[in-house]
């Protein structure tokens, strides 16, 4: 009578600790499942950042760019506006000329000014893209070919017709079609 | 004519030496090839166009035999930061960090501090998604109307860096007696532009949210950090 009293008991205490799991193991709500808590403590210091693609890339120096990437974007154009302006001058020189601008109507100052800020705006009223022709810097979908727009920004002038050898990469799609739904990005390879 | 060429040489000149690899990929030394390298952002609308669609993709140029042992490191944490009110300084973070093989997301939450160092908002928990493995179909959690997916996907980022690589670099690198003043022609095969990034896969952490839950204006600016746990 004892011994299946503490069966019974021992029993239940393992019901109620599978059915405790069973229940956790909803994914839906987030609770952490493993039996010792998750460590989500301590504090995460900064290592890499990013927002409007290849710009540490295409202008800031080598002895910069670690340094870039641990600038807040809010302190970035005080230290790097006149050192992309630099950057931008030497890869198309006719940008040294104030008058010059790109096809958005941005000469150097005022082009660099706009990038040296390294955050992406995205639109939440239209339609999000890079460049698609008509919007401009609305936000950056998966199949936008941003880098031939920044050649073109850099290099082609007010009308785009400068350096033609230099405005378009000519690869202009990615090697995997892209899902319309969720999560949108290709399987891997 | 001449003068074009001289623009165009002491561009390729002037390019030289810094640009390494786009678009972020391997974007700086003390992260390069590292666990918390941040190879490209994404943010757009949504298949529900209500909805606003943020990624990071983490860890480039992965080719498919190590993409099975690709793995998000526990110790670092992806910060997707909104500013919705256009000073450049983060309003909401969303964070996400790896723990035995899922990835937890906090937020959108208001953060405790802006700027370079960060805790993780553990009463702002919001889901978790198991980390999808190489060559099964993509795991998707939802609740509160948000989407999360972690996991290795094709990298989506195309570029012929080759190409331009041999243009930034005096002299004649691909043999044909001539020095590469020009990006190739579109096309298929030898003498045709070709994508660098083809073949190769990234680790890719996707959200999907309503656009209300990040800001009532037109438009937020968004970028994504990597941190590391001390």
């Amino acid at each position: 009578m004892k011994l299946n009293n503490i069966k019974l008991i021992a029993i239940a205490m393992l019901v109620s600790f599978t059915a405790y799991n069973c229940s956790n193991d909803d994914d839906n709500n987030f609770v952490p499942m493993q039996q010792t808590p998750l460590d989500f403590s301590g504090t995460y210091v900064q290592e890499d950042q990013m927002g409007r693609p290849a710009i540490n890339t295409v202008f800031v120096s080598p002895e910069d760019k670690n340094t870039f990437n641990v600038t807040v974007p809010s302190g970035q154009n005080a230290v790097f506006q006149s050192k992309f302006q630099d950057k931008l001058e030497a890869l198309n020189p006719a940008h040294t000329d104030p008058m010059y601008t790109n096809a958005l109507g941005f000469n150097a100052e005022q082009f660099t000014g706009a990038l040296a800020t390294d955050v992406l705006t995205v639109s939440l009223t239209g339609t999000t893209t890079f460049f698609d022709g008509t919007n401009v810097l609305t936000g950056r979908a998966l199949g936008d070919d941003v880098i031939s727009t920044e050649l073109l920004l850099i290099f082609g002038g007010p009308t785009g017709a400068d350096n033609p050898g230099l405005t378009n990469d000519n690869v202009s799609a990615n090697d995997k079609p892209f899902s319309a739904s969720f999560p949108y990005l290709a399987s891997p390879w | 004519m001449k003068k074009s060429k001289i623009l165009i040489g002491a561009a390729v000149i002037a390019i030289a030496g810094f640009f390494t690899i786009a678009a972020d990929h391997i974007d700086a030394p003390a992260v390069a090839g590292g666990t918390s390298d941040i190879t490209d952002i994404y943010g757009f609308q949504g298949q529900d166009s209500d909805n606003i669609v943020f990624v990071a993709n983490v860890q480039g140029l992965i080719s498919p035999a190590n993409t099975a042992s690709a793995a998000f490191d526990e110790n670092v944490l992806f910060e997707f930061n909104i500013d919705n009110n256009g000073d450049a300084i983060e309003d909401l973070v969303i964070q996400a960090t790896a723990r035995n093989g899922k990835m937890y997301f906090f937020g959108p939450t208001a953060p405790t501090q802006t700027g370079l160092n960060s805790t993780i908002a553990t009463t702002a928990a919001t889901n978790s998604v198991d980390i999808t493995s190489y060559g099964s179909s993509a795991i998707v959690e939802s609740n509160n109307d948000m989407r999360f997916f972690a996991g290795p996907r094709d990298d989506p980022f195309f570029m012929d860096f080759v190409r331009y690589t041999q243009i930034v670099t005096p002299g004649d690198d691909d043999g044909d007696g001539m020095e590469e003043g020009a990006f190739l022609p579109e096309g298929t095969g030898d003498g045709f532009a070709s994508d660098t990034f083809a073949g190769t896969n990234v680790l890719s952490i996707v959200i999907e949210l309503p656009k209300s839950m990040v800001g009532s204006g037109d438009s937020v600016n968004f970028w994504v950090e990597s941190k590391r746990k001390q």
